[in-house]
């Protein structure tokens, strides 16, 4: 009974014990530290114990953990292998930089009695997001799906003690997400009902070969669910105002992470369990996936540029980014899907990047407008610097992580024959050319309203530049992220087959 | 013919999709936010009961796990029969006979009298008739029936016979049911605030104040009343 053996359930289990035990820190003695500093340390364990199993995964193959010593199919299996060990990483990488980043943020933006509570519910929405990645059981996908919204919704509500609207935002996040929710639910029971399993690998065994209608019905059902909580074209409409009212810091993790880990889903759903080949499937990635994923690019990126609320630009931005990860699956080969993946990954350093330079501002300037950010190269050269480089990374310049994932996609595109996805992906990077030099023209050329501001504190700059320069490091050196994801895209196709 | 046949021996599933589409209906079309919510857990346990009928079996009963209840039964059915009327009892009352329940007692009962004693079988439409009276037929049927302990190695295995509905989707929709709460708590709770807030929970004066805040005035747009 070592801990080694364990590792698969820590990243789960320690949050999960210690949000509880968050509530009970004071939140107004020492000046609000007490939930800080234990939530951080939290966030840095989970950290560890994820690095630990991506390197476990990467060197010794998947781990396949049984919760409560119940063998799969019957028990509970948690099944890490390189694709969720990816996503794993990404999650709490970017908690373990959230977390430290959220102190000053938070306590500007909420009442303090409230900063306990804060902390317990991020962590809640942490355990929840890295529960949907590591389970290899299906229900327990919506069980933590749920665990995950339902924090989020009462996280992103928070932003009310600055605008209101936050409350509308998360009140319609909370009716669009249980819907996704139920849908998903669904789908579910209609996978059960046509195999009697909810292990993924069991079901991939039971659905091989079967191709009736119920299993379509639910596959259908499965993918708009998990479309609605990852913001798939048509289906985004809750996030531009959920990212855009809740608190900065929370938008910081809700965008790295949580559209992230629902695009995984729907990977892992139709790969692991549905199985590629699957006719239906395949019909899916080209007269479904495939148009949407085009269209939110092309749609999502052009209202992008006709926004005044920066966040809500870069929320738009997260639906038009969402669309170059479906792109990737819908080719149906290994390079797409490994595109996607690195895509994956790639989005969540930097959009956690530029909505930490946002949240810098709005606790310096008080705005979030584009307006607001006129001259912000002169008033704030850090932050500045920072946001102009993730903004650089967003439109996919060399030397960036940006560049690297639109580089696979393009090669995935040509190399299955589809060139015009290609030309459409450029033509998707051109329209982010423009949203995103829009921004970065008012920050160098303009005139600021004010003089030089004071820069953020060194907690949230450091987390900050941590992530830029992951942008930067990624971009330059792709042998962890490529060639993990390759290798996590030929064992997804392995399972497919 | 077929079809109406085919269409009918599914009418789960046809409450389960008419309260979906009831429920999904309410939460677009409504603008009252509490409607909304409503409409929301309406969709919602359509779902539920979705789940439960495709769990529930045909004559199966609460999956509760019978034979050594049964043995036990058996065991000490000749000299402590008052005893044992106690014991049952108390076990009915744990199990709350609804009617899936009542109907696998039903069962188990009249498996119970053919095996051990085909002529003093209580009559099955008798056993039907009586009303809520599930656990009363199960101590009926060993009371009258059994001689002594050597009945009880047939008996259980008789009782592994017993059809069972499937737990499994009644007790993911537990899960379901209990998430659909907390949903619903929150939902109203977010309700509370917007109401404090905002000073109402129609949906197109948010907006409105929303607009508002927004551009200075609501601008206009095409299909929406002035």
């Amino acid at each position: 009974m070592n801990l080694a053996a364990q590792l698969p359930v820590l990243p789960i289990i320690i949050p999960l014990i210690a949000a509880p035990l968050t509530i009970l820190l004071p939140p107004r003695r020492l000046k609000g530290l007490l939930p800080y500093v234990f939530a951080t340390l939290v966030s840095w364990i989970v950290f560890a114990a994820s690095a630990a199993l991506l390197h476990s995964v990467a060197t010794a193959g998947p781990i396949s953990y049984h919760m409560g010593d119940w063998a799969p199919p019957i028990g509970i299996e948690y099944r890490i292998d390189l694709a969720n060990a990816l996503v794993l990483t990404l999650v709490s990488g970017v908690a373990a930089l959230a977390f430290p980043f959220s102190y000053a943020s938070i306590r500007a933006e909420i009442d303090d009695r409230q900063l306990s509570m804060f902390y317990a519910m991020a962590l809640i929405a942490m355990v929840g997001l890295l529960g949907v990645v590591i389970t290899g059981d299906a229900f327990n996908v919506f069980v933590f799906v749920e665990i995950s919204s339902l924090s989020t919704y009462a996280l992103v509500a928070l932003g009310a003690a600055r605008d209101r609207r936050a409350l509308t935002a998360s009140f319609n996040y909370l009716v669009m997400g249980t819907i996704g929710a139920t849908f998903f639910v669904i789908g579910l029971g209609l996978l059960y009902q046509a195999t009697g399993t909810l292990n993924m690998a069991d079901l991939k065994i039971q659905l091989a070969g079967e191709s009736n209608r119920m299993v379509e019905a639910g596959f259908a059902f499965i993918l708009v669910g998990m479309g609605l909580k990852a913001a798939m074209f048509p289906m985004h409409l809750w996030m531009p105002n959920a990212y855009a009212h809740a608190p900065s810091a929370v938008a910081v993790f809700l965008a790295a992470t949580s559209t992230k880990v629902a695009v995984y889903v729907v990977i892992r759903f139709i790969y692991t369990v549905i199985g590629a080949d699957f006719d239906f499937a395949g019909a899916a990635f080209n007269w479904l996936i495939a148009p949407l994923a085009v269209a939110g690019m092309m749609f999502a990126s052009i209202v992008a540029i006709f926004q005044d609320d920066l966040k809500r630009m870069l929320a738009y931005s997260s639906v038009g980014q969402i669309g170059y990860m479906l792109l990737g699956v819908s080719f149906g080969t290994e390079q797409g899907l490994s595109a996607s993946l690195v895509h994956l990954f790639n989005h969540g350093l930097m959009k956690g990047a530029l909505f930490m330079a946002a949240a810098c501002v709005v606790l310096r300037l008080g705005t979030q407008t584009c307006a607001g950010y006129a001259g912000l190269a002169r008033r704030m050269p850090l932050t500045a610097a920072a946001f102009i480089i993730a903004a650089l990374s967003l439109v996919g310049v060399p030397g960036t992580v940006g560049f690297i994932s639109k580089w696979q996609l393009l090669a995935a595109s040509f190399d299955s024959g589809r060139p015009w996805a290609a030309f459409l992906v450029v033509g998707a990077s051109l329209l982010a050319v423009i949203y995103m030099g829009r921004v970065i023209e008012l920050m160098t050329m303009r005139e600021g309203a004010g003089g030089r501001t004071k820069e953020a504190p060194a907690t949230m700059l450091i987390p900050l530049y941590i992530l830029v320069a992951a942008n930067v490091y990624f971009g330059l050196n792709t042998e962890m992220t490529v060639d993990l994801a390759e290798r996590a895209a030929v064992a997804l196709m392995g399972d497919a087959r | 013919m077929d079809f109406v046949t085919f269409a009918l021996e599914r009418y789960n599933y046809w409450i389960f999709i008419t309260l979906m589409m009831m429920g999904l209906y309410i939460v677009i079309a409504r603008g009252n936010l509490i409607k909304k919510m409503i409409g929301l857990n309406v969709f919602q346990t359509s779902v539920f009961i979705y789940y439960i009928s495709i769990g529930k079996i045909d004559g199966g009963t609460a999956p509760i796990y019978l034979p050594d209840d049964l043995k036990a039964r058996t065991a000490h059915a000749g000299d402590h029969a008052p005893s044992l009327a106690g014991k049952s009892e108390m076990g009915a009352g744990a199990l709350r006979p609804d009617e899936s329940l009542h109907d696998g007692f039903d069962l188990a009962g009249n498996d119970l009298a053919s095996l051990t004693a085909p002529a003093e079988r209580p009559d099955a439409a008798a056993i039907h008739a009586a009303p809520a009276g599930g656990a009363n037929d199960i101590l009926a049927a060993p009371a009258l029936t059994i001689d002594g302990p050597g009945a009880g190695a047939d008996l259980a295995h008789q009782a592994a016979d017993i059809l069972y509905s499937n737990p499994l989707p009644h007790v993911l929709i537990l899960t379901a049911i209990v998430v659909g709460i907390a949903t619903t708590a929150v939902g109203l709770a977010l309700i509370v605030r917007i109401r404090e807030a905002y000073g109402t929970i129609e949906e197109d004066e948010l907006e409105a104040a929303d607009d508002i805040a927004e551009f200075g005035h609501i601008p206009h747009k095409p299909g929406r009343a002035a």
